[in-house]
């Protein structure tokens, strides 16, 4: 899913400023610091008890996962759903109410084991009935859910008996597995019932860790340990979801010890919480998040066909000044759609280091010079002028639209920047194609399958390959890839496609940020992995003297 | 009226670009065209703009404000209702406040005109006025919420406020009512304050001020007894336009604060395109502005004797 700017993160400029003037002016904090005792093998021994608070700057909009598209949603829902697969720690597939699963047919037919003695919150045993319940809800024409494609490649699906499921597919499709990790939803409560209007939404009954306790629309949502969860009780009693949509005042109230996790921003990270307070109450965590910037251009404009011209940009860029300004250095170059240590990331492709010089010999072999002295560089007559648009709401973008500006002017492009609202941005430009390059970003899906942004198939309006990228070799390889349960043969198909990537050239992959979040210190267990620090929050405890909220 | 407001603003909406399917699916590459399709066909709005209106306008002749098209799908009357207590209560407590300290500093001023007191509270409203509320929020927060701890920063309630006594639970609440009910008021003063120091000021030059004075009254019951009663007619106005102000939030305000109120209702619905409930706080503050209007009226006839019908 593309980066949506946050609607209500557009005041940020005006407040983020205002609160480094605050910071800076108080130094002594009176409140929220927690005598740390360094009790050893107390720590060691997880206890239940105490609450965690979390925070965001948007509500959930439903809790039946599978309507919405929000992330505050899906991030609550996680806790009281679970799906029939998930990745581990390290990306791999484990099971999760499926017990282990078998590929058959050459990967047409899945057949999934579950999990006996599983419960439904009300107390409802779980079969897989509620799967094949699911699946069905999923190809309803009438559930408004924007995630039906993988379910409608399905030719059959059914229950043999009540814990095995098993799905036939008209042909093998790797990304199918992934697409299991769907919210299970309960037959027994939605059955015969418009999804839409179900009360679950508000009150949602799952097989997850937390139950649902209670919702305060826009300002907090509480959940509460499911003693019977199939994994093991979760340590932590109460999770609390709690909405503040300004993120000077989400700062504040971190500063006053009263939420106990919220994302960090690069400035925040590294000097507004450099302080001995910060130091002794939080911990900091830092790991590559799962998404990349990058300068898009629309390559049916004719300045972009020349391959040479978008790698003479590339060279112009450079990208560690980018990420030292914008991210102040709390990221990392991307070479290509994928993320760097994953398994399909191919580190060996075509890197474009910053080179003005090769810039400059580039866009003259292609035509582009100064022959009349301005400047700026031409050819026939016309010069090499163009306009970068990107979203508001996301500083980071316009600052990098900036220093791009900078350095593309120095070998000769003049360049516009613009920056408009979501909905006009997406409607009158990118979906009507009226812009000659942008800056957006992608989230990195944990399963590699890119057909649908680099597929010359998906061009049209409205379809996500916007810079209209062709490239034969390309389609063969996306749709080899995404046919095979091969890990090894889909690996060799992605570094190929990395490899011709780095050489077209299509966007100029610009950076990787890191995720920063920040947590209270009197939380113990958390074990930073390759798919970041939430996957094993039932894990998470206080010890007995730092437990904090008694309930 | 009514009917002229709603369709203005329904054409609006509509001419805004954007539709509410678009945020659940716009680049999504999970997504695809045809549940695009699926989605507009199921808000409608694969009608004709004039077809989705008369609809709307037909279940609003019973009051029935429709659904939400946001994921939860849940009842406009029911999301609005969940948002405007708080806003309201909020509106209340600092219109109480802004008249409490306006009118004595209105009165004084004029009394006083052009003295230093005058000019203090001069330079004291307008700064009020002036200064951005969402920089004086933060800085009270960082006073009161951070280094002295005496108040929460922000939010309605405390953590454990489930758990507390009803007298506690009152407490908990008035103290998190505290900040925001003193930034917005101080907004406010300004204008009010302002209308009372003028509007006294033209009375007291009036002869029945002077009689008054002639009469040998003590200056305390002229003033409050004769010049304010008659100066505050023109407030009245005021009191009653300021109605439908009273369930409208302000966006930036509510979210400094976190306050989960009709402001950030109104804006996300905005944000997300949100049809139904955008045309349903219209409609309610349109009816609220008419009705602001006829109290004001009617207020107009209670306080002067000469306005009312013989």
């Amino acid at each position: 899913m593309m980066k949506r700017p946050n609607v209500i993160t557009r005041n940020i400029p005006a407040v983020l400023f205002l609160s480094i003037l605050l910071t800076s002016a108080g130094s002594v904090f009176s409140t929220g610091s927690i005598v740390r005792t360094s009790d050893a093998s107390e720590k060691d021994i997880p206890v239940c008890g105490d609450a965690f608070i979390d925070s965001s700057i948007g509500d959930a909009s439903t809790l039946i996962p599978i309507l919405a598209s929000d992330s505050a949603s899906h991030s609550v829902a996680s806790l009281i759903y679970n799906g029939l697969v998930k990745y581990d720690r390290d990306l791999k597939m484990v099971g999760d109410l499926a017990e282990s699963w078998d590929i058959l047919n050459g990967g047409l037919v899945i057949r999934f084991h579950l999990r006996r003695n599983v419960r439904w919150h009300d107390g409802h045993p779980f079969t897989a009935r509620d799967v094949v319940f699911t699946y069905k809800t999923m190809c309803d024409p009438k559930t408004p859910t924007a995630y039906a494609d993988p379910f409608l490649q399905i030719k059959d699906a059914q229950a043999p008996d009540d814990f095995t499921f098993q799905v036939t597919y008209t042909k093998p499709f790797a990304p199918a597995l992934e697409s299991w990790g769907l919210s299970i939803l309960p037959k027994h409560l939605l059955e015969g019932k418009d999804i839409v209007k179900s009360p679950l939404s508000r009150h949602p009954i799952g097989t997850g860790p937390y139950i649902f306790k209670s919702w305060e629309s826009g300002a907090k949502i509480i959940l509460i340990a499911n003693p019977d969860y199939f994994e093991g009780r979760p340590y932590i009693n109460e999770y609390m979801y709690r909405v503040i949509p300004d993120s000077a005042t989400l700062f504040l109230e971190l500063k006053s010890g009263t939420i106990d996790r919220m994302g960090l921003t690069p400035l925040q990270y590294q000097r507004q919480t450099a302080t001995s307070y910060f130091f002794n109450s939080f911990k900091k965590y830092r790991y590559p998040s799962f998404s990349y910037t990058y300068l898009g251009y629309n390559l049916k404009n004719p300045l972009f066909r020349d391959k040479r011209v978008r790698q003479a940009i590339s060279y112009a860029i450079n990208k560690q000044e980018l990420i030292d300004v914008v991210l102040m250095g709390l990221g990392q170059i991307a070479t290509g759609p994928y993320k760097p240590g994953t398994w399909v990331y191919n580190p060996d492709v075509n890197r474009y280091p910053y080179n003005p010089q090769k810039a400059r010999e580039l866009l003259s072999q292609a035509g582009w010079q100064d022959h009349d002295g301005d400047g700026i560089i031409d050819r026939d007559g016309k010069p090499f002028e163009f306009t970068i648009l990107t979203n508001i709401g996301n500083t980071q973008r316009a600052k990098c639209a900036e220093i791009i500006q900078y350095r593309l002017t120095q070998i000769g492009i003049k360049i516009k920047i613009r920056i408009i609202e979501w909905a006009s941005f997406i409607n009158q430009f990118i979906n009507q194609r009226r812009f000659e390059a942008v800056i957006l970003g992608w989230t990195i899906p944990q399963d590699p399958d890119l057909y649908d942004i680099w597929h010359s198939s998906k061009t049209k309006p409205e379809e996500l390959n916007f810079i209209s990228y062709r490239n034969a070799q390309v389609d063969d390889l996306l749709e080899k890839a995404r046919h095979t349960f091969n890990q090894e043969e889909r690996r060799h198909c992605y570094f190929k496609i990395q490899e011709i990537m780095a050489e077209d050239q299509p966007y100029t992959f610009l950076f990787v940020p890191e995720a920063l979040p920040i947590i209270h210190n009197r939380f113990n267990g958390i074990e930073p992995a390759p798919l970041g620090i939430d996957y094993n929050f039932i894990k998470w405890y206080v010890p007995k003297h730092l437990q904090k909220y008694v309930p | 009226m009514l009917i002229g407001i709603t369709l203005l603003s329904f054409v609006m909406i509509h001419i805004a670009p954007g539709s509410p399917a678009d945020l659940l699916i716009q680049m999504n590459p999970k997504a695809s065209p045809e549940a695009k399709a699926r989605l507009r066909a199921y808000y409608g709005l694969d009608k004709p703009v004039y077809i989705q209106y008369l609809h709307w306008l037909k279940s609003i002749a019973v009051f029935d404000f429709g659904q939400s098209f946001s994921p939860d799908g849940r009842k406009v009357a029911d999301k609005i209702l969940d948002r405007m207590p708080v806003t309201i209560l909020l509106n209340v407590l600092s219109m109480v406040l802004i008249i409490v300290v306006a009118l004595p500093l209105g009165v004084l001023s004029s009394v006083y005109q052009r003295s230093l007191l005058d000019k203090f509270f001069t330079v004291f409203v307008f700064l009020g006025f002036a200064w951005p509320s969402f920089w004086l929020a933060l800085l009270l927060m960082m006073l009161f919420g951070v280094k002295l701890g005496w108040l929460p920063i922000s939010g309605l309630k405390s953590f454990n406020y489930e758990s507390l006594s009803p007298l506690a639970m009152l407490i908990d609440y008035a103290k998190h009512l505290i900040l925001p009910v003193l930034v917005s008021a101080f907004g406010g003063l300004a204008g009010m304050s302002r209308y009372v120091r003028s509007s006294m000021l033209e009375v007291i030059r009036q002869d029945y001020i002077r009689t008054a004075r002639a009469k040998g009254l003590a200056e305390g019951s002229v003033i409050y007894g004769h010049a304010l009663r008659n100066a505050l007619l023109p407030i009245i106005t005021i009191l009653g336009l300021s109605v439908p102000g009273l369930i409208g939030g302000s966006v930036i305000f509510e979210t400094i604060f976190s306050i989960p109120g009709m402001g950030q209702l109104f804006w996300e619905s905005a944000m997300s395109r949100d049809y139904p409930v955008i045309m349903g706080m219209l409609v309610i503050g349109a009816l609220l502005t008419l009705i602001g209007n006829l109290i004001a009226d009617l207020s107009y006839a209670l306080a002067d004797p000469r306005i009312r019908v013989k």
